[in-house]
């Protein structure tokens, strides 16, 4: 029974980062603009909310200075790629590069001390109850926050004005600038967004997750999570699905390796990749079902015409 | 009283081209006024910057008397002014209700928006469902969305961009008494045409614009098509000669009980569909888009294929499970309804798109792509079929509607084909092309080709078809001779309603002798 609530556990927990970046990439992409560089923004909300916990600050306010590292990083991916134009792969490319230097850069001052991790919630009686208390009442506010983002972009992008803006700003924003829409201005905000979140997802490796650092301590979470949006076929809810099966492949593959299974280690790694790969191809075979939902603009330059 | 628009030496320079230079026009509260001209005379770039969608390099607009500063499609449409373009602004990975709700002003209510525009889309006759996505809405459809949406903002001023060409002759008539009511409701309305006989019977005013510059005010209720005809194209119509059939003995085309079920819930099923295509003739299928022309294009061209090899039969060979590749061996050339993605790649230049099918004409050896051949091949087209392009290295979305056309349509007649599929040759096409691409077509079929063109343009149909098919909810009528059959009788079956019984007995006689 502790190994069922550990391994469930074990998979939330996991799967809080990828749900953070992933989540915030989706809406970048539902509004036409490919931001590769998921990894330095990420790494960069590592760094800055780790600094925050050690030079004092609370921890909320360590994860808001994660989520602006992210946000900062992202406005430089943005005037890139959309006030300059450059190619949207190189430039997000660059920011995946650029952001793993800097905050290597950044934490050579670090030191490799662990800090005290954020801590799990509770609540009176809930998190009291057998097994429903372990299972449901005890993680950490991020993870729950994690779930209401998820929540709150469903119905943003389904169910509100501003979504659909985003999303036909996706498929065709010579049109959308053509109705009178600010293209530009929106694909900042979502670019901006989609940063915030990423520095989020960083700063719960960095306090919750694993609360040391380690340079490149996101070990291609972010390209995972880049991942997971193209085989979710841009739809929030095979995000959620997606991370957990990933998470849950993840702990898998640590329990088999720590109760000795007789397979080579690295197949076990590689486990977790697979899985998803292989599940969410499964799901994205209706083709018509993916070309309803793939911004169909997605990594092209827009230059206002007239 | 102040115009309700005013354009005042408007001039606008792309590079390269004037495209307007130095407009003025004056539209008053309630009048239906045409601008007239053909493609590349500046009618859109005009349009657009009425529409605040482009800026003018100089000139003045006046709303009202007022001036309009900072000029962009939201405060035209803070002004009242709304478009409909010609190509179509619908997103299609989304809802009818949705795209409308989009560049609509009020409160984002979905469920009411709907009812209203199930209401008013009926009111005026083009009933639409609002929860349909655009991606599976016909061309007609689409333009009915689009009509819709601007009624709904209660315009003073609507520009309806070659509204026609995809409605039935009936709807013309029920279009035109929309836009009457609205222009008697005091809504100005900027009509742009090339059908000369619409702008006569419907609009007060006429614009016409050659090259960029206004060449002539008229009312063509008072004035010849023919004056009108002279302002817009500046020299002597070509005049169509379309010489009688000489159809082959043996049917080049064969279509026999086909039946097919409608790929989604979206698209239509044809039924027990039979026609012949002669050599040396042409055959018209007439419709309104969206019932079943779609379909049948595909499986004709192989696109699609059928499990009833013998339901297409092409030159006397079974060809219905055949491949596209398969059945353009066996004589078939095929020009799409879409010229960009579909009849060309666009950003690929002129000489790579001929290579797409005229690959087995020498330009490529060995696999390899011979690019001196493809580009003389290419420039042959250019050439014989008046393409103004820069050359065969420009790219296929360089050229502008007509010029991509005739030359699409130049390079499936360079392949000689025994049979020539042509889907909408002239949408968007304007007069001095289209009478071109035409005569082309005509050509080709006296020199022994079977040809079948689907087009929602009656007038074409008539001018150029020696038999006229119809088709309605997938079903194909038998066919009716152009000579002794009317835009009405071809009209009422566009629509699904048959003649009276008495009149069928006697319409019989008008009903081609069946092979």
């Amino acid at each position: 029974m502790d190994l069922i609530i550990a391994i469930f556990t074990g998979t939330v927990i996991a799967a809080t980062p990828l749900i953070f970046a992933a989540l915030g990439e989706l809406v970048v992409e539902k509004s036409g603009v490919l931001n590769l560089g998921i990894e330095g923004m990420m790494l960069m909300g590592a760094a800055l909310a780790f600094w925050a916990v050690t030079a004092g600050y609370p921890m909320p306010v360590a994860i808001l200075a994660g989520a602006l590292a992210g946000a900062a990083a992202s406005l430089l991916f943005g005037v890139l790629a959309l006030t300059f134009l450059t190619n949207q792969y190189a430039a997000g490319l660059a920011l995946a590069i650029f952001g793993s230097g800097v905050s290597a850069f950044l934490g050579r001052g670090f030191g490799s001390e662990p800090i005290e991790a954020l801590r799990g919630i509770n609540v009176p009686v809930l998190s009291d109850l057998p097994l429903i208390g372990p299972l449901l009442f005890r993680f950490d506010p991020m993870v729950y926050l994690a779930l209401v983002m998820f929540a709150a972009i469903s119905w943003f992008l389904y169910r509100t004005k501003a979504g659909l803006i985003l999303r036909t700003i996706g498929e065709s924003p010579q049109t959308s600038h053509a109705i009178g829409y600010p293209v530009i201005r929106i694909r900042y905000m979502a670019v901006l967004f989609g940063g915030a979140m990423a520095g989020l997802a960083g700063a719960y490796l960095s306090v919750a997750y694993t609360p040391l650092w380690v340079e490149n301590m996101t070990a291609g979470k972010g390209w995972i999570a880049l991942a997971l949006v193209v085989f979710a076929t841009w739809r929030p809810l095979r995000i959620l699905l997606g991370a957990w099966l990933f998470g849950g492949m993840t702990i898998l593959q640590l329990q088999g390796q720590a109760l000795g299974l007789e397979v080579p280690s690295e197949l076990l790694s590689a486990l977790p990749y697979l899985a998803t790969i292989i599940v969410l191809v499964l799901i994205s075979r209706n083709r018509q079902m993916l070309a309803l939902h793939f911004p169909a603009s997605l990594a092209k330059p827009f230059r206002p015409a007239g | 009283m102040h115009p309700r628009l005013e354009l005042r030496n408007i001039c606008k320079r792309y590079p390269g081209v004037v495209a307007n230079d130095d407009v003025s026009l004056s539209i008053q509260p309630g009048e239906i006024h045409a601008v007239l001209g053909e493609n590349g005379a500046g009618k859109s770039t005009l349009m657009k910057i009425i529409y605040g969608a482009a800026q003018a390099d100089s000139g003045e607009i006046f709303c009202d008397g007022n001036p309009i500063a900072a000029h962009n499609p939201a405060t035209s449409r803070a002004l009242g002014i709304e478009m409909v373009y010609q190509h179509f602004a619908l997103f299609e990975s989304v809802s009818v209700v949705e795209n409308i709700a989009l560049s609509a002003s009020s409160a984002f209510d979905l469920p009411s928006l709907a009812a209203k525009i199930r209401e008013l889309s009926l009111r005026y006759g083009m009933p639409i469902d609002p929860h349909r996505q655009v991606h599976d809405l016909s061309v007609g459809e689409r333009q009915r969305v689009e009509i819709v949406r601007c009624l709904l903002q209660a315009p003073k001023l609507l520009i309806l961009d070659e509204p026609t060409s995809v409605l039935t002759p009936q709807a013309v008539v029920k279009l035109f008494e929309t836009l009457r009511q609205l222009a008697a409701e005091g809504c100005s309305i900027v009509y742009i045409s090339h059908k000369l006989d619409e702008v006569q019977e419907l609009c007060d005013t006429a614009t016409v614009l050659r090259n960029g510059k206004v060449t002539g005010t008229a009312r063509p209720k008072e004035t010849t098509s023919l004056e009108l005809a002279r302002m817009m194209v500046g020299s002597k119509l070509p005049e169509m000669h379309v010489s009688p059939p000489t159809p082959s003995e043996k049917p080049v085309l064969e279509v026999n009980n086909l039946s097919v079920k409608a790929r989604d819930h979206f698209g239509v099923d044809l039924k027990d569909v039979s026609f012949n295509v002669h050599g040396g003739e042409i055959v018209g299928l007439a419709g309104v888009s969206g019932n079943g022309q779609a379909e049948l294009i595909a499986l004709l061209s192989g696109e699609r294929t059928h499990h009833n090899n013998d339901a297409i039969r092409i030159c006397g060979t079974a060809a219905a499970r055949l491949r596209a590749d398969e059945r353009r061996k066996l004589g078939l050339a095929f020009v799409p309804e879409e010229r960009l993605g579909r009849g060309a790649v666009p950003s690929h230049t002129l000489w790579e798109n001929a290579v797409l099918t005229a690959h087995r004409f020498g330009t490529v050896r060995n696999g390899l792509v011979d690019r001196r051949k493809a580009s003389a091949f290419a420039a042959g087209i250019i050439d014989r079929f008046k393409v103004k392009a820069n050359g065969p290295a420009s790219t296929a979305q360089s050229l502008s509607g007509g010029n991509l056309q005739k030359f699409i349509v130049g390079r499936e007649i360079a392949l000689e084909p025994k049979l020539l599929l042509v889907s909408q040759p002239t949408w968007g096409v304007d007069v001095g092309a289209s009478a071109f691409i035409r005569q082309t077509i005509v050509d080709l079929s006296r020199a022994g080709a079977a040809v079948l063109v689907v087009s929602e343009e009656l007038d074409e149909l008539f001018e150029i078809c020696d038999r006229l098919l119809v088709i309605c909810q997938g079903r194909v009528s038998p066919p009716l001779i152009r000579k002794t059959t009317d835009r009405e009788e071809v009209g009422l079956l566009m629509t699904g309603r048959t003649m009276s019984t008495d009149q069928m007995a006697i319409g019989s006689g008008d009903v081609a002798l069946q092979d």
